[in-house]
Order: structure tokens, then sequence, then C-alpha cells
């Protein structure tokens, strides 16, 4: 893992914490909350459902074993999580985990059926708004170089581009 | 068949020789291993090497050790298409703790240049 990873030098503005509720492009009501390990059969159930063609770099993984591993993972006590709820279903999840080095990793999923509705862009600032509350000063994520959509999304919200020097291009962005 | 593993002495790198000495007692496979230096590991080459040694005590898989530096990753393809190897066989990129795989650079290279089929360990 890269340690000497480089962030940008100002801050990017204030985002929403949760709890919020948003309207999606197709006029759904969409409520996005801080979640935790209680949420964990939910998000199995969204990730069971997941379209493989939105997998990244190996997650969310394939058998249900494996979701369910990753997510005592991600769901820990010191990770940030946020859900996009529609009615009782998880739609989107987004996700902050320390990495080994001081740092923290974001990644974000949203449904195939909630996709280009502006529920990513409001999911991802509210994780961010959450981790800011936190009192995080900065966050990477990785991105596959062909996942146009995915880039402007974070760039959309302030992320930079630090890092293309490996097979996946790595972005971050300074909170505080 | 006749592989060569790619090994650095990661974790990842273990579990692919693992994998590979097991294939290799089932099928009859020859095996080289080509050591080289990461500098994310702490152990030497040489101390990689004899950790090799000590694991294939009692597997009765026939192995070559040799070592390699410079650019491991152009001399790997250069062996693997040059002598008589069927594989390459390496560890396949590492995981964050939030479990994405990230692809290291020696992975890439072989993928995007080895003639001979590769195989990415997870």
């Amino acid at each position: 893992m890269t340690v000497n990873r480089t962030y940008p030098d100002e801050p990017a503005g204030e985002f929403p914490s949760p709890p919020r509720t948003i309207t999606d492009k197709n006029d759904r009501e969409i409520e996005i909350r801080s979640a935790g390990l209680d949420d964990r059969e939910v998000l199995v159930e969204m990730y069971t459902a997941f379209d493989p063609a939105d997998r990244a770099q190996g997650i969310p993984p394939v058998k249900e074993y494996a979701i369910d591993n990753w997510l005592d993972t991600v769901l820990a006590a010191d990770c940030l999580n946020v859900i996009a709820w529609d009615g009782d279903d998880a739609v989107g999840h987004s996700m902050l985990v320390p990495d080994d080095s001081e740092g923290y990793e974001l990644a974000i999923f949203v449904l195939n059926t909630h996709q280009g509705a502006g529920i990513g862009t409001e999911l991802l600032q509210t994780l961010l708004g959450h981790t800011q509350r936190a009192d995080i000063e900065t966050v990477w994520l990785t991105v596959e170089r062909w996942n146009e959509p995915a880039i402007e999304l974070y760039k959309k919200v302030g992320f930079e581009i630090c890092g293309t020097e490996s097979f996946e291009i790595e972005m971050s962005i300074r909170l505080h | 068949m006749n592989v060569l593993l790619g090994h650095d002495g990661s974790e990842e790198s273990w579990k692919a020789f693992r994998q590979t000495i097991e294939r290799a007692e089932a099928a009859g496979d020859d095996v080289s291993i080509a050591i080289y230096d990461d500098t994310a590991v702490e152990a030497t080459p040489a101390e990689i090497e004899q950790r090799i040694r000590s694991e294939l005590e009692g597997h009765g898989v026939d192995t070559e050790i040799r070592h390699i530096d410079g650019h491991v990753a152009g001399t790997l393809v250069e062996i693997v298409d040059g002598e008589d190897f069927d594989r390459l066989v390496i560890a396949g990129g590492n995981r964050s703790t939030l479990g994405k795989i990230q692809l290291g650079s020696v992975a890439e290279f072989v993928v995007l240049n080895s003639e001979t089929p590769v195989t990415l360990v997870r």
C-alpha cells in the first residue's frame, strides 16, 4: 500500500450530515442514514441482488459467506457507514474504513435500479459530512481507470487524482 | 507441467507458493521458484529461500530456486517465455483493509507481456 499518498492542499467545503431525506431524479423519496452492524441483514440482501457488472476490484464478493465476512470488516466500530433507503430497502451504501497506515479508504455502491438518479452524489456527500464531524482530515480511494462515471462523480464532490502509476487510479480529498 | 513461480516473500506470495506446491504434488509438475526483493517485505531474499527450503521438506516436488533482480517483471517474462515453461504463477495483488484488490506493477506487467499463460493466485 502506498503510504506516501498526496492529498489536496485546500480543504473541500462543508458536507451535509446524516440523517437526510432527498428526492431523486425519478421522484423517489430516499432517506440517507448512518449505519452499523445492525444493518447487516439488509445489506446482505442488497449485495446479493448486486449487478455483477458493478463489482469493483473484488468487492462486493460473490458468495454469501464472503459478503458476510466483508460486511463484518466494513461495519466494524472504527468505520463510518451510510445507507440510502428506498422504503425498507437499502439501495446504496458508502463506507469509510481505516487502512493499515493511518489513512481512511472510501468506497460506494448503488444498486443498478437506483443508478443515474443522483443518489450516489448525495450518499457520497453525506458520508463525507459524517466523516468531517468525526474529525477525520483526509480520505482516499481507488477506482478502475476505465470507470469514467465514477471518476467524474468523485471529482464533482471534490476528490482529486493523486496517483496514476498503478493499475487503478488513486484519488484523495482533504476535509479540514 | 513446467511451472515458474514468482515469489517476493509477501503473504500473498506464500499463498501462491503453497497452492503451487499442492498442485505440483497432485499433478507431478516441476516447479521453478524465482525469488525477488520487495521493499515492502521485511525478509531478505536469502531468508525467503531458507524458509522455502524448509517448507519444501517432506514434499516430493522437484524444485529449482533462483534469484532475480533489476526489472523483475521483465525478467520473469524473459524466463517464462524464453525457457521451457508452461505457466507463470504469481500473487494476484493485495487487498486493502476495505477489501479492494490492488494489482501490483509486476502482476500488471506479466499479464500484459507474457506469451505463456499466467495464473494470478488470490
